[in-house]
């Protein structure tokens, strides 16, 4: 349904993402994960046409929806698109909404705009949409202002305004992180189900490993603009090639053991003005040799997966 | 839904909103109420006043107050009270009418500015401040160069005067809302710019340019009486307060209350104008946003 290959995005002379590549058909979710500032909503602004908004630029690369081209799309098309066939779910939904309308007239208008409903269609969609997100009572949530509802409340109405013109794909850009944990869960869970019942093809973007063990069919690892491994979840997670993902699996918090450890990852994601040079990873790699510094790794394919490392067949044969 | 329509249901929620707590405090209830009573005088001056504005009695010129002109008469013999009663209505229908067309004016040419950016913000920003540093006074008498003194230019003039603050004080809300989290949303759903614009930019941009408003209002009635006093605006017999000083003035010592009550009407007028906003800018809570406009 959605795929991207190699993509790569440029503000100014600063290549903050390069060699992005991943595909998601329907019914199937595929989880990019990293650390903050790795360009994972970075790839999520390019796929729905928002870097000239801020500045940026795509230099390479393809975003394929549908079987055309995003990225030669005009800003007139791409308006269709957004909201009507590609939603995106933000990380904040706290202040997603408008202060000053109701529920109801915000998400009447998504499906207004791209569906051309009327004023009384579009209530109607509204209300079986937010019934179906599991929102008790939603002729009386339409009659609510933003500032009456709780986090995870807002979600779903976040949730329920990317759906209302039916997309195909969506996109949850760290749906959870602005919610309570007990509200984490259900959100995923609701995503999961949507994925399930509305045939969506899902892109969720996380830092949290234990999410995308749960939910996703596919993974796409980042660091520092770049994808580091990909592959199938099992895969991923039974045998992670790459010494970045198996420090980022290591590093989910595992049972209430004293004696444990929380384990991180020594050091700090680069920022974009000092990318290192070769591998991105090796100042913080237990791993590295003198070969990382200077030659950027080309992907060594097994199977469906595949991982950035010099040493993936070694990583291979000595799972961290 | 247009533009007019929107800007009725934007007030409308407004009011229900903070006109009410406006009042709430001792402050606001006298102060408001003044400005209610006022402009229920203004509309209704010719039945409320008891002579004739314009009526002249060169026998009684110069009476004290007294029975039965209360505010006392002026050089020509003209009712003090009734002409202060009329002159309300000048001053209120010349500030706000001209404070309206500078709102109108500010608010588009603000939020384009805002909205758009680049050249266009930069060309419209650079010509309004230039209207900033022009004197009020100095506006006013371009205006009268060019169509003659009377309350035609005195309205355009007060309009120009405070077109600089609505606009800035416009631009700099949308400049801060177009960066909030909502609006990202709405262009992620797919909404066009006049969408974005007239529906959840304004309608978040509205409240403190009307407060501005309101207060500009009582600074318009000020300039109204200056360009009046100076004899380049209400021209007689139309009844201004500042034109009522101005002839006053000649005989300050022998009839004192000719100059005395249109200041006093002025002076009250534009306090009870300033604590009413500042109970408004309280009861909306938006202080920290009409700074830096």
């Amino acid at each position: 349904m959605l795929s991207v290959r190699d993509l790569g995005v440029a503000f100014g002379a600063v290549q903050p993402l390069s060699g992005v590549s991943f595909a998601v058909g329907k019914g199937e979710t595929l989880g990019i994960v990293g650390e903050s500032g790795s360009g994972k909503s970075l790839t999520a602004m390019s796929v729905m046409g928002l870097l000239p908004l801020s500045g940026g630029r795509i230099t390479g690369g393809k975003v394929e929806f549908d079987g055309q081209d995003l990225t030669k799309l005009s800003e007139r098309a791409y308006r269709k698109l957004r909201g009507g066939r590609i939603g995106l779910i933000t990380q904040n939904p706290m202040t997603s909404l408008d202060p000053l309308k109701k529920i109801g007239p915000q998400v009447d208008d998504v499906a207004k705009l791209h569906m051309g409903l009327s004023e009384q269609a579009a209530r109607a969609r509204t209300e079986e949409i937010l019934g179906t997100l599991r929102i008790p009572e939603p002729a009386l949530i339409c009659e609510r202002y933003p500032h009456q509802m709780s986090g995870g409340m807002k979600q779903r109405i976040v949730i329920a305004m990317a759906l209302a013109a039916d997309p195909d794909v969506l996109i949850a850009d760290e749906p959870t992180t602005a919610l309570d944990v007990t509200v984490q869960a259900q959100i995923i869970r609701l995503l999961d189900d949507l994925v399930k019942e509305r045939d969506l093809a899902l892109v969720l973007i996380t830092h949290d490993m234990s999410v995308v063990a749960q939910t996703c069919d596919k993974v796409v690892v980042m660091y520092a603009g770049r994808a580091v491994e990909h592959g199938p979840v099992e895969t991923i997670f039974d045998r992670p090639r790459h010494p970045y993902t198996q420090a980022l699996i290591a590093c989910i918090p595992r049972g209430l053991d004293e004696a444990t450890r929380l384990t991180g990852i020594e050091g700090t994601v680069p920022t974009v003005v000092n990318y290192p040079s070769g591998c991105p990873f090796h100042p913080r790699c237990p791993r590295a040799e003198a070969i990382c510094a200077t030659d950027p790794p080309g992907f060594s394919v097994e199977g469906d997966s595949a991982a950035a490392c010099h040493f993936a067949e070694v990583a291979d044969a000595q799972p961290a | 839904m247009n533009v007019s329509q929107m800007a009725i249901r934007s007030l409308d929620a407004f009011a229900r909103m903070s006109i009410g707590r406006a009042f709430a405090s001792g402050v606001g209830m006298v102060a408001g109420g003044f400005l209610i009573l006022l402009v229920l005088v203004a509309i209704f001056a010719p039945w409320i006043a008891p002579f004739d504005y314009a009526a002249q009695n060169l026998m009684n010129a110069n009476a004290a107050p007294g029975w039965p002109h209360l505010l006392g008469t002026d050089e020509f013999g003209r009712d003090v009270l009734s002409r202060v009663i009329h002159g309300a209505r000048t001053s209120l229908s010349v500030s706000a009418t001209a404070i309206a067309i500078s709102m109108a004016a500010g608010m588009t040419l603000g939020a384009a500015a805002g909205y758009f950016g680049g050249f266009f913000e930069r060309a419209v920003m650079t010509v309004v401040d230039l209207t900033w540093s022009f004197p009020d006074i100095l506006i006013a008498l371009i205006f009268v160069a060019i169509i003659g003194p009377g309350l035609t230019s005195t309205t355009f003039a007060i309009a120009i005067a405070y077109l600089a603050q609505f606009t800035r004080l416009t631009r700099a809300q949308i400049v801060r809302l177009k960066r909030e989290t909502f609006i990202e949303a709405t262009i992620n759903l797919g909404a066009k710019p006049s969408h974005i614009l007239l529906k959840h930019l304004m309608p978040n941009a509205i409240a403190p340019v009307i407060v501005v408003g309101m207060l500009a209002i009582g600074d318009g009635i000020v300039l109204e009486a200056t360009l009046g006093f100076f004899g380049l605006g209400a021209q007689p017999p139309t009844p201004s307060w500042g034109a009522m000083m101005s002839s006053g003035t000649a005989q300050l010592f022998l009839s004192p209350w000719v100059i005395i009550f249109p200041g006093v009407a002025v002076a009250v007028t534009v306090i009870a104008v300033n604590l009413f906003g500042d109970e408004l800018i309280r009861a909306l809570d938006i202080r920290d946003r009409l700074r830096g406009a």
